[in-house]
């Protein structure tokens, strides 16, 4: 078996056993969702009205979730140093670690959203377009995330700085995805801000395991 | 010209004339921009509010200039491990911070009266300039939680360099949405449909904004070299 291979598996076993793994990210989501309605009020008319854009920004809240132990544990016992001195460049091991989590938690949101959106009373019409953005856009939200959980390491309080971090870099999908949900609601053209999501997120993919390998050696120094 | 600078005795030298005499530049430019922008005449659309303008504008032109400094001494850093210009990076960011909030501040002040609202989220360069105040922010906090100083450098000129990636979709936005915002009225082909009573006042009030950014900025880096040779003197003190 190639060390790729091996890596990917061990990435994803610990993606999996991770804190709960998918059932935690899904299971706030869901949460976060039901509390919606018990806020707003019961109207189903206001609750369509906001019930693709909500999906869309609480799924990108729970993809923060589960950040700070992607090379937290790693670095604390001493296996990313080891992956550090191992054949694969850490830019290669910091993108299957994204790729795990997004596997692990994006994923498992992204077919989520749309039942969450449904339930909320979205149009059932709209559940195709949620599913392609929530899967396009937790993938820019796993590497931009590992990107903000690598700079951590350094400071040992992850959480909550991550999370403001990582924010104000989600915009630009978090707008993207949430012009082309509400574009294809309305009848409007939604393929520029879909092409555009897509754009980010391969740009995601492409270069911030740059960051993250630069980060990791940073804190391992 | 920078690359003499980047001896830091020679830019201690040079940054003590320089801040003060970029100061009184600023004081003198922004006066007479001020002095002219509040004698302008008020414009028919917008009447006496329009003056605003004079205040909100370079504040968001030197925001955005903020990062950018921010950025290039960040990379400078991280390529060289340079300290002058970690020193510069680090000074930057409360400053581009203090200016983002100047423009949201007076941008606020501003709509209340043209759109009846204190923030409208329709508009795009609104809320592009509070992501730009939530990076410095970020950047701030990050530098701040990590003790290591030579950690916490290396892990905030990542974050800015990400970061950088932003600006231009930051000028993209307001090509991409089509909002409630004044158009681009003075960067723009076929020449600024400004009238001069407005676009030299604003100009001049531009430069100098930027020359009080300049000043504050060597001030500042000059407090960190300080503080830096404070904290080793101490060190050294404390070893001995």
């Amino acid at each position: 078996m190639s060390v790729l291979a091996v890596l990917v598996r061990r990435e994803l076993s610990l993606a999996w056993t991770r804190g709960g793994g998918a059932l935690l990210a899904v299971g706030f989501f869901v949460a976060a969702a039901v509390m919606l309605p018990l806020a707003l009020g019961p109207a189903p008319e206001r609750l369509a009205a906001v019930s693709g854009g909500v999906t869309w920004v609480v799924l990108s809240l729970a993809s923060l979730l589960s950040l700070d132990r992607m090379f937290e544990r790693d670095f604390d016992d001493g296996a990313l140093d080891l992956l550090a001195l191992g054949p694969l460049p850490l830019e290669i091991v910091a993108a299957v670690k994204c790729l795990a989590q997004w596997t692990v938690s994006g994923a498992p949101l992204a077919i989520a959203a749309p039942v969450v959106a449904v339930g909320l009373g979205g149009p059932v019409a709209l559940a195709p377009m949620i599913l392609v953005v929530a899967g396009l856009g937790g993938l820019s939200f796993a590497f931009l995330g590992g990107t903000g959980a690598a700079l951590a390491l350094a400071s040992h309080r992850g959480g909550l700085l991550i999370a403001l971090v990582v924010l104000p870099l989600l915009t630009p999908p978090v707008i993207f995805g949430g012009a082309a949900i509400a574009n294809f609601g309305s009848g409007l053209p939604w393929s520029a801000a879909l092409c555009l999501l897509a754009a980010y997120a391969f740009a995601c993919v492409a270069l911030t395991p740059f960051s993250m390998a630069g980060a990791c050696r940073n804190a391992q120094s | 010209m920078f690359s003499a600078l980047a001896n830091p005795a020679r830019f201690m030298a040079f940054s003590r004339w320089a801040a003060p005499i970029l100061g009184v530049i600023a004081v003198g430019l922004i006066g007479a921009g001020l002095w002219l922008g509040l004698n302008a005449p008020p414009d028919y659309q917008q009447g006496e509010t329009v003056k605003i303008m004079f205040i909100h504008v370079p504040a968001a032109w030197v925001a955005m200039l903020a990062y950018a400094c921010l950025g290039g001494a960040s990379f400078i850093s991280l390529v060289f491990r340079h300290a002058l210009a970690d020193a510069a990076a680090k000074a930057a960011a409360p400053l581009g911070a203090a200016f983002t909030g100047v423009a949201l501040v007076t941008g606020s002040l501003w709509g209340r009266p043209m759109w009846g609202a204190w923030w409208v989220w329709g508009d795009a360069r609104l809320v592009s300039v509070l992501v730009l105040f939530l990076l410095f922010v970020g950047y701030m906090a990050l530098r701040a939680s990590i003790e290591d100083e030579a950690k916490s450098a290396r892990a905030a000129e990542i974050l800015a360099l990400v970061g950088l990636i932003n600006l231009p979709i930051i000028k993209f936005s307001v090509e991409w949405w089509n909002t409630l915002h004044q158009g681009e009225s003075i960067m723009r082909a076929g020449g600024p449909t400004l009238a001069p009573a407005y676009l030299t006042p604003l100009l001049l009030a531009g430069a100098g904004y930027s020359a009080a950014f300049g000043a504050l900025w060597l001030e500042r880096i000059r407090a960190e070299v300080w503080r830096r040779r404070a904290t080793s003197l101490a060190l050294r003190a404390a070893l001995a």
